[in-house]
């Protein structure tokens, strides 16, 4: 009897760790469109100047890649690279390769965009969040892929140096949902900011391609 | 007898952090874990005793405690309640987290004004919070209990499929969703590593070590402000205080966190 009462007491003491383990049931689904009330009424979204409400409103590609997870259907993926390909703006001069050391620089830099931000101050590329580029910076991150001796493992091929200049302008004209910023597309940089970012990339003399 | 335990050990403590410096230790990194542990050296128990001052006072335009205040487990009961929030309340027919419950309970108990509250929820350098001690003084109230948010209600359902919507919401210039971050294992953004917050075990150690003295913020840090924090970073506008978004993701990060023992107030970075 005591047994009984004690086994029983260890079934549901399992019991409960089980139910613990699983997700929760019967969750309602939320549509967008409540998304983005809730959205808009948890930011003071009408109370914002134009500038700050502009930040609430996604873009057709955010809301795709948002609606999917980041893992859009082949039709959807072709219509977003689609989207994002039209919108890459290449530099005036035909010029892709600026100066590596302000391009350094703008790797570096995370300032910027953020409430309370100088908006005069120069606004960073920040790269070093997410890439490991030049090899005597310890501190990267490891949401990218290794940046490491990038031009050089290229052969500093003109054809590359436009591939990573669209990568960096839209990053989702070759990869649907890409982790990474659109710079050039979003108006985080200038255009000659990128060509600086890209000379960090592939001149012969960067720290990047340097050992 | 224990606020001048906990007055003593962190002062000490933290006056000895200051004045041999990180650099005397052989490992720096080592040092600032170890001091990270230390309960002594650990000023968020400042915060609780302050809490605990504010929670008992009779203070506001209505001369009243909070003691009546209810947390969810009825008027006054302190012990356990933290860890079982967010919740839904029937008296405001709402989800509420921790400090939105606070918010109003010095709002109808002592007649506080709710948008000044809101508007000092943070501490600033010149100006401390009272909000702030009160949710480090009721959540040191459950350390020790494990989390189990209650999930029956509609809205309580509601708030978690809410809070994993916004989770994978992409937006503003980066196009950064908290996914962008909080969605693998072991990644770092800078030196700073990222919890996979989908996860129990990662879930865990982020929400059961909430609220937290903050080192580089120089003062006791509540969950609604790593909310707000991380919005910031993604080049968000700010998010209101107590808003439902901030419920929501509150509710979904808590009940990821089922089951893991809160230790409160913990210290970091
Ligand atoms: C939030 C993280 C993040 C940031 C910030 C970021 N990237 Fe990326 N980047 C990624 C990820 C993830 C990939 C791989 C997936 C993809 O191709 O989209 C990538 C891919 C790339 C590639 C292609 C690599 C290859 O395989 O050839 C280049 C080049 C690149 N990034 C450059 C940059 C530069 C330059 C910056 C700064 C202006 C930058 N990234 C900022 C996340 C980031
Ligand atoms: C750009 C990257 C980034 C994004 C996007 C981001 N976070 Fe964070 N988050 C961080 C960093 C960095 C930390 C601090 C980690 C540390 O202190 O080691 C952090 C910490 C946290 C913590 C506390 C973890 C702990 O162990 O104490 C929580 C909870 C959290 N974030 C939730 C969110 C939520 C919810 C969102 C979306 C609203 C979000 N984050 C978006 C980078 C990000």
């Amino acid at each position: 009897m005591r047994f009984a009462v004690l086994s029983a007491a260890l079934l549901a003491a399992v019991a409960v760790a089980k139910v613990h383990a699983q997700p929760p049931r019967d969750l309602p689904h939320i549509t967008s469109e409540r998304l983005e009330q809730a959205m808009r009424a948890s930011f003071g979204y009408d109370q914002l100047p134009p500038d700050l409400q502009a930040r609430l409103v996604q873009d057709e590609v955010q809301r795709l890649c948002t609606e999917y997870r980041n893992e859009p259907p082949a039709d959807v993926a072709e219509r977003i690279q689609k989207l994002s390909a039209e919108s890459v703006v290449f530099p005036p001069d035909g010029k892709f390769l600026g100066d590596w050391k302000k391009g350094e620089q703008l790797s570096v830099n995370g300032y910027g965009l953020r409430m309370r931000d100088d908006p005069r101050r120069q606004v960073g590329g920040n790269c070093y969040a997410c890439h490991q580029m030049a090899p005597q910076e310890v501190s990267y991150g490891t949401l990218g892929p290794s940046l490491l001796q990038y031009g050089k493992l290229r052969d500093f091929d003109p054809e590359a140096i436009r591939t990573a200049y669209i990568k960096i302008y839209n990053s989702n004209a070759a990869l649907a949902c890409s982790t990474m910023p659109r710079y050039g597309t979003q108006k985080i940089i200038s255009i000659e900011d990128i060509t600086h970012i890209l000379a960090f990339l592939f001149d012969r003399d960067s720290p990047v391609n340097k050992e | 007898m224990r606020l001048s335990l906990w007055a003593l050990g962190a002062a000490a403590s933290a006056l000895a952090v200051i004045s041999t410096g990180l650099a005397q230790s052989d490992n720096p990194v080592d040092e600032y874990r170890r001091m990270l542990a230390d309960p002594f050296a650990n000023p968020g128990f400042l915060f609780v005793d302050e809490g605990e001052q504010l929670w008992t006072e009779k203070r506001g335009p209505k001369n009243a405690s909070l003691e009546q205040c209810d947390l969810g487990l009825g008027p006054g009961v302190l012990e356990g309640a933290y860890a079982q929030l967010p919740r839904y309340f029937p008296d405001v027919d709402k989800v509420m987290d921790a400090e939105s419950r606070i918010v109003h309970c010095m709002v109808t108990l002592q007649g506080f004004d709710e948008a000044t509250i809101r508007r000092n929820a943070f501490s600033t350098r010149s100006r401390k919070s009272e909000l702030e001690a009160l949710v480090a003084f009721v959540a040191e109230k459950s350390s020790g209990h494990r989390l189990s948010v209650p999930l029956n209600h509609p809205k309580e359902k509601e708030a978690y499929a809410l809070g994993e919507a916004v989770f994978y919401r992409r937006g503003s210039y980066f196009d950064f969703s908290c996914a962008t971050c909080h969605s693998q294992e072991g990644l770092r953004i800078r030196l700073q590593e990222l919890a996979n917050l989908r996860k129990n075990e990662d879930a865990i150690r982020a929400v059961t070590t909430w609220p937290t003295y903050r080192v580089s913020h120089e003062t006791l840090r509540t969950m609604q402000h790593r909310m707000w924090d991380c919005f910031w970073q993604m080049r968000m506008p700010d998010l209101i205080h107590g808003s439902e978004v901030s419920i929501a993701l509150i509710t979904w990060l808590t009940k990821n966190a089922e089951g893991g023992e809160l230790t409160v107030p913990a210290i970091k970075r």
